[in-house]
């Protein structure tokens, strides 16, 4: 155990620091997690910064210089098969995969949250709730996704969709269990004899004491959903040519894998990191958020 | 005087499987401004229920009849939200577990600014001042620095006065304390009590202090309920109940105390165990126990007999000492 005696005497701040930089240890004692940190941390600045780090507009074809190989002079990363700079495009779409991976694990958070609060909290609420989830178990992820993307279109705003509606049921399972588990403790009970009402006590006590689970998942489910995101993409249902979109790459380049494979092999390596990247994190913080694992942490 | 609370006839009945199973049967009692009313019996007498159903926190499978005023309202007919605007503000409950009675995840200021905001439409910054004034008024040294921290962060004894002051944030005319002090140390269980006593005398609120333990009764209960299996079978002043226990359940609770003055002095237990909720029996509820049992008491309830001012017990016994008091109980 690191919290000592002289830890609780101190004055708040300087525990609650110690707190953050002790968990930030643990999270990095894993190699791996600091690896993937460091991709997640990568991509952000890519995806951020985009505008600035390339000199060629991801979509501006150049039939003079197309398929040229990486180390070329002036496209580094070469170039595809309309002559449109692979590290422009690899740039941009490191912004797609973040921006459709944030969004669509934000709103099935949102719906998959909500519905566990309620379905944990309130027994009236808990069967009609949980059959629903069930139903929405019963159909396979991308067999959902494709679902949805064949009744709205193939557009990537619904890529989002689909994949927020496939997160719903896992989220709404987690949370639905703690809320189980907690919503007995004497603290909710306190809280009842102060006069506080369910809306209080589920989205204001309740929730924060979840988040660990529900980080967790969030950064699992990022990999996930970029991964679903570039498949769905490469067989042509989500972000449409010439958006550059990884999956999207993978599938144009497709047909050019044997006079230009790096127009395959690069974006595909792409999400293979960013997915391995979310996955390490996610189970470096399983591990950092667990409370029984500070024992075998030694200072 | 008049008394802020005025329980009449209260019943409790739990629906289960087995049908409906009374908890709490026909208690009535009053509780003064400045009053102490300490509730005792054993595990299972109904007294945390009695408790829980006078904050209306019972569990939906409960049913609460009977009448329970408080402020010229019967509490058993408000509705749901009258009720959570009355709690915290009127009537106030600690708890038995200081540990886990606060949010393991909010600072200590959080929590109690929580009560202010609730009921008292304050600012931040007011209900900041109000919440370090309430620590210093717990005698928690440091108001400030507490205000920051954390609940594991603070002793058992600590968190249990940050209890007691996110109970009393809003001033409630009544403080219900479920064996506030069971969880804790015996040093800090007299300091405890002592600033329940003490911030009772300050602001004049009734208090209800519910527990199974005789000395805690003594050193701070104005007048004492003896419930057993839901029911109260003697009521009465500290004194007269510790000189004159009239009801065989409540001399045999006291003689269960040890005396630590005397080591000779004989502990006793009652043998056997209390009757389940919802068992069937006849008679007095005690008999199978009860050393003084005669005939009478396996076929007939004793009706509440009146010994002097303020003393009731339901015994047989006292058919011929005391006078018949109207019911079933005593109150």
């Amino acid at each position: 155990m690191t919290t000592s005696a002289a830890t609780t005497t101190e004055t708040p701040s300087v525990s609650q620091t110690k707190t953050g930089i002790r968990f930030w240890r643990r999270l990095c004692r894993n190699r791996l997690v600091t690896v993937g940190l460091v991709i997640i941390a990568l991509q952000l600045f890519t995806a951020v910064f985009a505008p600035w780090l390339t000199t060629y507009d991801p979509t501006a074809q150049d039939l003079a210089v197309k398929e040229l190989p990486p180390g070329s002079e002036g496209h580094w990363l070469g170039t595809d098969e309309y002559g449109r700079d692979m590290w422009s495009r690899l740039v941009y779409g490191s912004r797609i995969s973040l921006l459709v991976g944030i969004s669509s694990v934000v709103l099935g958070l949102v719906g998959g949250v909500v519905l566990g609060l309620l379905a944990g909290y309130y027994r009236w609420l808990d069967g009609p709730i949980m059959r629903l989830v069930d139903l929405m178990f019963a159909f396979p992820g991308i067999l959902l996704a494709m679902l949805v993307i064949a009744m709205l279109g193939t557009r990537l705003i619904n890529v989002v969709i689909a994949i927020s509606i496939w997160s719903v049921p896992t989220c709404a399972r987690i949370v639905r269990g703690s809320v189980l588990s907690l919503k007995d403790r004497e603290y909710v009970q306190a809280l009842r004899s102060m006069g506080a009402g369910d809306g209080r006590i589920l989205f204001k006590h309740l929730l924060p004491n979840c988040a660990a689970p529900i980080i967790v998942f969030a950064t699992m489910r990022m990999a996930t959903a970029i991964l679903s995101t570039s498949a769905l993409s490469f067989l042509g249902l989500g972000a449409q040519p010439p958006t550059p979109e990884w999956g999207a790459m993978i599938a144009a380049g497709r047909d050019y894998m044997w006079t230009a494979p790096h127009l395959t092999i690069i974006p595909g390596v792409a999400i293979m990191l960013v997915v391995f990247a979310f996955n390490v994190v996610g189970d470096g913080l399983r591990d950092a958020l667990d409370p029984h694992m500070d024992v075998t942490y030694e200072s | 005087m008049e008394s802020i609370l005025q329980v009449d006839n209260l019943e409790v009945c739990f629906r289960t499987a087995h049908g409906e199973v009374p908890a709490v049967r026909g208690a009535s009692f009053s509780v003064r401004p400045g009053e102490v009313l300490s509730i005792v019996g054993e595990s299972g007498s109904g007294k945390s229920v009695t408790s829980l159903s006078l904050m209306g926190l019972l569990p939906e499978s409960a049913r609460a009849m009977g009448s329970v005023r408080f402020d010229d309202r019967d509490l058993l007919r408000l509705n749901g939200e009258e009720m959570r605007e009355l709690r915290g503000n009127g009537i106030s409950m600690i708890f038995q577990e200081p540990m886990t009675s606060l949010n393991p995840v909010f600072t200590v200021g959080f929590q109690l600014m929580e009560p202010l905001r609730i009921h008292r439409d304050q600012s931040k910054k007011e209900a900041y001042r109000e919440a370090v004034r309430l620590l210093e008024q717990v005698e928690i040294p440091e108001a400030k620095k507490r205000m920051e921290q954390f609940p594991h962060e603070l002793s058992g004894g600590m968190r249990q006065r940050v209890m007691i002051a996110i109970a009393l944030a809003c001033r409630p005319k009544l403080l219900i304390a479920d064996e506030p002090t069971t969880a804790l140390d015996v040093t800090i269980q007299a300091q405890i009590l002592d600033l329940i006593v003490d911030l009772k005398d300050r602001t004049g609120m009734g208090v209800i202090l519910i527990t199974h333990d005789m000395g805690v009764v003594a050193e701070t209960a104005d007048r004492v309920l003896v419930m057993y299996a839901g029911r109260v079978v003697e009521a009465a002043g500290v004194e007269t109940l510790f000189h004159e226990p009239k009801h065989p359940y409540t001399q045999g609770l006291l003689q269960s105390v040890p005396n630590v003055d005397d080591s000779l002095y004989p502990l006793n237990s009652i043998p056997g165990y209390m009757p389940k909720p919802g068992e069937i029996q006849r008679g007095c509820p005690f008999h199978p126990r009860c050393r003084e049992a005669v005939e009478k008491c396996r076929d007939h309830h004793p009706p509440s007999f009146a010994f002097g001012t303020e003393h009731v017990a339901s015994c047989w016994l006292g058919e011929e000492e005391g006078e018949a008091h109207g019911g079933s109980s005593a109150g």
